[in-house]
């Protein structure tokens, strides 16, 4: 079994955090694995891409465009940024929290939302929308949006390991004192794709 | 026992394993981790783990330690070499007794770095050998056996990972075994210490020899291998390009011999050899220089070998950038004539925004940059800058850095300016660390050559941009011991600079009215703007609201700040979740609308 995820974002959303739970997860179930993440002066509000790759073959870490099987976008335009690595069939799990960059309030650059939008529904052969940060906000912070969005990718059945393990990762990854807040997050980001 | 380790994790696990007493370094991307790693467990382990305030520095203090025995490991991002490129060239010549291993990580990209040099090749300029992994696993076996490697030859090893090695995690095998060590027998006097040029030149006879030891240690190497395949054609390819030409050849479905290379300098000729020995043409993928190529042409011309040389020098393989799977699959295609037959998916997406990196909200650095800007407003005066992450400064609306090219060059740079420009104003901004890791020199140059110019210092405590790291300028070591932090302020006086102020980014009319006076000074001026990175500020201050009654949509905050908790609302500016209550948005607010949240109106 193979499996290629690529998670975009924004600096600050928690990218290189979600990466690493769902590798440990990986690694935790036997199967071999890589990340690459956005470390250093990218993480200062900019553009930021996690990629991780779990089972038999992973090679380099980096995921060739167009071959990723899932898509994580924490943030609206770093979701269609990411779609070039998305396989044909892809799976598209969106935030739809907008950060607009100051280049956008400064009137160097555009965000058109809806147009996004759209043109996910066109583009997307499976996606999913939700609205993670006003979730993870409802569980207790708006800085959980991560653990929002792995809790939705959860409830899809398309990882190699069950929920429950996920979850247990998550718990042994993060401080103690911000457990109930998160296990808070995994649950909504699950019931907002449908899951009970 | 297997564990998710970063790349530069794994370096830390493998030098332990190798038996490392001694670690120094300076920070610097993609490199910091190693030296941090290995400081987490610096007690555990009972090694000594210090930050040095510069390469140069780092590598002296290693060097020092391996003339007495010790194992010693130093760290640092490639351009950091150029600063320590002057003891390791003589070091070559003089050798070592402990083991010694640098690492230093290379960004092609770049994408945390201001040039993408190679340090495989300046190991081979300083004749030393170099090793290159191409993933996590590998990187942690290099840095174990580097020190035997050291030992062997006499000589420090070089140990270049890139960002792609540095910052990805693999599952890697870890072990609780060290590798047993000689013993530590201590310095002994001795003439071989002492480089002088009759030294210097029968040292070079020896290190000119330890160039084929070097190469004759790495025929048996198993960091070098050769993949079987069929057919006349093949592929060498160094360091993380290995796994991308693997899985290319995967998606392409072909099975042609590969040879990888760890070693890429010295290049074993008789693997090399034999791995020709039944090729008619090979390509040679490698990310930066042609540094296997080269040495491939010059063994190819010497042996007689009528073989096909493709890479760099036909510009199938590109010099700069990273590579990926993609571009080597594309590369091999050409070099095979063979017609890719996926097309690319074109997308039509709708426009997206630029993102660069910016300051984060509340950064004290945007504070500092605002109030020079406007104490020096109508003047043109040009704002010399540095590198951390006040760099940003000079993306919009700031715009206020006006050069950057390598740390501690804003005073300098800023005193050859003011030579050309003598009636522009000269302001250098550098940051703590930056101040003391080359800063100083410049700042000493300045006051003595009887510059004219202000020089402020980010002082956000800490060294921000490459992870947040300890410096001298800090109450607490490395391995989070205290000690008695160095004062700036009081370095400066000492440096014989007749104006020195330390005021706080936070506190608008006071930073103002010091910017002014600096501004006006006859002479070398030093502020210090004395404000804690926000990164490092957990809660504290409360966040700011706007109260839209009195806002005026002016717009000042959005384009005079540029501070990303601000955005443009559907009514005017909008202040959100990330502000960290800075204050410098109040202060500035021609209608005092914005308040504190949840204040009382
Ligand atoms: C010779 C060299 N060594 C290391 C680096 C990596 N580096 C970039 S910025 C920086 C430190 C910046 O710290 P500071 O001056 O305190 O500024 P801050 O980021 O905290 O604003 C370092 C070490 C470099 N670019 N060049
Ligand atoms: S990390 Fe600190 S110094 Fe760097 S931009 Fe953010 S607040 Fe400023």
């Amino acid at each position: 079994m193979r499996l290629d995820i690529v998670i975009t974002g924004v600096g600050g959303q928690g990218n290189v955090l979600a990466s690493r739970i769902l590798a440990k997860a990986a690694m935790e179930w036997g199967l071999p694995v890589r990340t690459s993440e956005a470390i250093g002066m990218a993480q200062r509000e900019g553009v930021v891409m996690s990629q991780v790759r779990m089972g038999e073959g992973a090679y380099g870490a980096l995921i060739p465009d167009g071959s990723a099987d899932i898509l994580l976008g924490f943030e609206l335009a770093e979701t269609i940024r990411g779609l070039a690595k998305l396989k044909t069939g892809g799976v598209v799990i969106a935030n739809r929290q907008t950060i607009f960059p100051v280049s956008v309030s400064l009137g160097l650059s555009q965000y058109e939302p809806e147009q996004m939008i759209s043109y996910l529904e066109n583009t997307a052969a499976q996606y999913h929308l939700l609205d993670a940060t006003a979730l993870a906000g409802e569980a207790g912070t708006y800085k959980c949006t991560n653990i929002v969005m792995l809790g939705a990718l959860a409830s899809l059945g398309i990882l190699p390991y069950d929920e429950e393990h996920l979850k247990q990762v998550m718990l042994d990854v993060i401080p103690p004192k911000l457990r109930d807040i998160n296990l808070r997050a995994f649950a909504l980001g699950r019931q907002a794709l449908g899951g009970e | 026992m297997k564990k998710l380790l970063m790349g530069n994790e794994a370096m830390a696990y493998g030098a332990i394993e190798g038996g490392v007493q001694v670690v120094t370094g300076y920070p610097g991307t993609p490199s910091s981790e190693v030296f941090t790693s290995l400081a987490a467990m610096a007690k555990e382990k009972k090694i000594v783990a210090q930050w040095s305030v510069n390469e140069k520095v780092a590598l002296e203090v290693a060097a020092g330690a391996a003339y007495a025995g010790a194992r010693a490991m130093v760290t640092m991002k490639q351009v950091g070499l150029n600063v320590a490129a002057d003891p390791l060239m003589t070091l070559a010549y003089i050798g070592i007794k402990g083991g010694l291993v640098l690492v230093v990580a290379d960004d092609p990209g770049p994408h945390s770095s201001q040039n993408e040099q190679d340090t495989r090749r300046f190991a081979s300029f300083a004749k030393l050998p170099v090793l290159d992994p191409a993933d996590p696993q590998e990187a942690l076996i290099m840095a174990r056996e580097a020190f035997e490697i050291s030992e062997k030859l006499g000589l420090p090893v070089l140990l270049r990972p890139t960002t792609r090695t540095c910052h990805v995690c693999q599952d890697v095998e870890v072990s609780d075994a060290i590798v047993p060590t000689q013993e530590v027998t201590g310095f002994e006097k001795n003439p071989g210490w002492v480089i002088f040029p009759s030294l210097a030149s029968k040292r070079h006879s020896w290190l000119n020899q330890q160039q084929d030891e070097a190469r004759q240690l790495f025929e048996s190497s198993s960091f070098n291998r050769i993949d079987p395949g069929t057919g006349r054609q093949g592929i060498i390819a160094g360091g993380v390009a290995y796994h991308y030409v693997k899985e290319a050849l995967d998606l392409l479905g072909l099975d042609i011999p590969v040879l990888k290379i760890g070693t890429p300098y010295p290049l074993p000729v008789n693997l090399v050899m034999k791995y020709l020995d039944k090729l008619d043409r090979v390509l040679v993928v490698e990310e930066q220089e042609p540094v296997l190529e080269d040495q491939l042409i010059q063994m190819v011309f010497q042996h007689r070998r009528p073989v096909i040389l493709r890479g760099k020098y036909n510009r199938l393989v590109p010099r700069e950038g990273e590579l990926d799977t993609g571009k080597v699959k594309e590369i091999i295609a050409n070099f095979l004539k063979i017609e890719l037959s996926d097309h690319k998916k074109v997308l039509n997406s709708p426009p997206l925004p630029v993102r660069p990196p910016i300051l984060c909200a509340g950064c004290p650095h945007r504070a500092s940059f605002y109030v020079f800007k406007q104490a020096a407003l109508g003047t043109d005066a040009i704002f010399t800058g540095d590198i951390g992450c006040y760099t940003l400064g000079n993306m919009a609306p700031l715009h206020a850095v006006d050069t950057c090219l390598c740390m501690g060059a804003s005073i300098t740079i800023g005193s050859g300016l003011q030579m050309v420009e003598p009636n522009k104003k000269i302001v250098a901004f550098l940051g703590d660390s930056t101040f003391f890791h080359t800063g100083l020199p410049g700042l000493i140059n300045a006051v003595h050559n009887q510059a004219k110019q202000t020089v402020v210092v980010l002082d956000n405590r800490t060294t921000a941009m490459t992870g947040h790291q300890s410096h001298p300028g800090l109450p607490r070591t490395a391995i989070g011991e205290p000690v008695e932090p160095l004062d700036i302020a009081r370095l400066a006086e000492a440096c014989g600079v007749g104006f020195v102020r330390v005021v706080d980014p936070y506190d608008y009319a006071a930073s103002l009215e010091v910017a002014r006076q600096a501004l006006a000074f006859e002479g070398v001026a030093v502020v210090v703007m004395r404000r804690e990175c926000v990164a490092l500020v957990k809660g504290g201050q409360t966040a700011r609201v706007i109260d839209s009654e009195k806002c005026l949509d002016c717009g000042l905050c959005i384009e005079e700040l540029g501070c990303p908790a601000i955005a443009r609302g559907e009514e005017g500016p909008v202040i959100g979740d990330t502000c960290t209550g800075c204050d410098l948005c109040r202060q500035l607010c021609p209608t005092g609308a914005i308040i504190e949240r949840g204040g009382a109106e």
